[in-house]
């Protein structure tokens, strides 16, 4: 257990070394931030209540995706690009030779990259949404502590998206192409372009079962207090249901994929 | 030798089009992963698009705009962007060039860097992103109901010119500054992917400062707001006479001269990191 918190700490401190990125990144997500603002402001002035959600908690949940888009690695990015390198020159055999659990090794280091992430790229560019924009905000800290928890469920959903994603390169070899799909997919079943909510019919219930919208949809739904009591219960539930059956599918796919690394003598 | 006696900029395309000639032929070597990607990169800037279509499934207008007229704006931003983005868009990388202490190598070379850093891993996939923004403009120029004089007609393609020149004079400024600050590429990002994300939308949405800022200060309202909002026979929101809406051509122009400066200035101040 020490050793994957050493790990984690490890992951957000790497992280935190690259100042300029940060602060370029922060950026960004504050530019992004207020042209949605504003595209959703249009839309929310032509239909109130779009969606389920009044004006103000459309616009959070704006800034709550661009607080949240690196944090749960909507777009991908962190461990994935690095495992698949070294599944690709073959060094992951020298990792299996280590006397620790390969994937809560870099589920560990993703938890400290996220950590660093929902301080050092969320935490300014929602502030500013803030200052900028009239957001619904919880006032019970309680509220905070909740949304924290669904986050961290979603950073694990997440991880375990990319691990599986990292792990096709043991049969393509270059994990481009998975990537890319689960890029897409991410972008757009998360709920990053548009909420779920708004998708029609049964592309959004079909969306809203999805793995995916546990990145932000879940995550922004709890701040924004639309799951308590049991609901919350609920949400955290599928949320868990999801990181469960994901992790164990890639054990399952690494012991496929170790014993044919054996196969082929390393 | 024979180098130096040619025109900087005639050397400069010749170079350009002889690194990107060695790349097209090394992706045409994989042409299956070719064409997987280049269709990565149409559905990934579809999916764009999908967002405004599922926007429009609930309302009639945007800011007052329909869904023809939202879609000239995001076909002519889009296809400009995407011929910048093919051109230039492997410049962002160069922050990562100056870090590596890859871009000396290309220092010694008796050729324009700008030319080899811009041909640098010529991406052909991106045509995916110029298919995607010509489809839906196609989609608008037959939906609209517009009276078309010849004025309008030849409007389109020298929008779509000067956008890309504008875009491309934002990569080149944005590339300039990651001499300076190498950890930087996602400012670049603000100003290419969010400048595009913005002018997909009408102007009547952002706040008047912020289109005053992008008519004015960097000047990506030219890119396709003023044109097409002369196509359309639409007001400008802040207030411009019609005839802003001919100079994008001339913007563009102004706008390269300051980016090809910017480049200069970054290329002599460069110093190696020497690993």
């Amino acid at each position: 257990m020490r050793l994957y918190a050493v790990v984690a700490a490890g992951g957000f401190r790497r992280y935190a070394t690259y100042r300029t990125a940060t602060a370029a990144g922060v950026f960004t997500n504050t530019v992004f931030g207020f042209i949605l603002a504003y595209t959703y402001t249009a839309l929310w002035d032509e239909r109130p209540q779009l969606g389920g959600y009044d004006m103000s908690e459309a616009l959070t949940y704006v800034w709550l995706g661009q607080a949240l888009l690196t944090t749960c690695a909507m777009m991908g990015g962190g461990f994935e690009d690095e495992l698949i390198e070294r599944i690709r020159t073959g060094d992951v055999a020298v990792d299996l030779y280590r006397p620790i659990d390969l994937q809560l090794w870099w589920l560990a280091g993703d938890l400290g990259r996220a950590a660093f992430h929902l301080l050092g790229r969320g935490i300014v560019p929602l502030l500013v949404g803030a200052l900028a924009f009239d957001l619904a905000l919880p006032s019970e800290p309680l509220s905070w502590l909740a949304f924290l928890v669904s986050v961290t469920l979603g950073v694990v959903v997440s991880f375990a998206i990319r691990y599986l994603v990292a792990l096709s390169a043991f049969w393509l070899l270059d994990g481009a192409g998975a990537a890319q799909m689960a890029w897409l997919a991410g972008m757009f079943f998360s709920g990053m372009l548009l909420p779920l909510t708004l998708f029609p019919g049964v592309l959004g219930e079909v969306a809203r079962a999805l793995p995916w919208s546990s990145l932000l949809q879940v995550p922004a739904d709890v701040f924004l207090g639309k799951h308590t009591g049991w609901g919350l219960v609920e949400a955290y539930g599928f949320q868990a249901g999801w990181a469960v059956a994901l992790l164990l599918v890639g054990r399952a796919v690494q012991s496929v994929a170790t014993r044919r690394v054996v196969v082929q003598g390393g | 030798m024979v180098f130096a006696e040619r025109p900087r900029l005639a050397e400069g395309l010749r170079a350009y089009g002889l690194i990107v000639m060695m790349w097209l032929r090394s992706t045409m070597a994989y042409r299956a992963s070719f064409a997987m990607t280049a269709f990565g990169n149409f559905a990934a800037t579809a999916f764009d698009f999908v967002t405004i279509l599922l926007m429009f499934s609930h309302v009639d207008a945007l800011g007052g705009y329909t869904l023809p007229e939202v879609a000239l704006l995001y076909g002519a931003s889009g296809t400009a962007f995407g011929l910048a983005d093919l051109l230039l868009g492997s410049m962002d990388r160069l922050g990562r060039r100056v870090r590596d202490g890859t871009l000396d190598t290309l220092l010694v070379r008796p050729v324009p860097v700008l030319a080899q850093v811009a041909a640098d891993r010529f991406a052909l996939r991106r045509v995916g992103r110029i298919v995607q923004g010509l489809l839906v403009l196609g989609y608008a120029l037959v939906t609209l109901d517009i009276e078309w004089t010849l004025l309008k007609a030849a409007m389109i393609p020298v929008m779509l010119l000067s956008g890309t020149a504008i875009f491309a004079a934002v990569f080149v400024t944005g590339a300039a500054f990651q001499f300076l600050a190498q950890d930087a590429a996602e400012v670049q990002n603000s100003f290419t992917y969010g400048g595009n994300t913005l002018l997909q939308y009408p102007p009547t949405i952002f706040a008047k400062d912020l289109v005053r800022g992008v008519t004015f200060v960097v000047p990506l309202a030219f890119v396709n707001w003023l044109p097409a909002l002369y196509v359309l026979g639409r007001e400008y929101p802040v207030g411009l006479p019609d005839w802003v809406a001919f100079l994008p051509p001339v913007v563009a122009g102004l706008c390269l001269l300051p980016a090809g400066a910017a480049w200069r200035m970054g290329l002599r101040a460069y110093r190696s990191t020497g690993s």
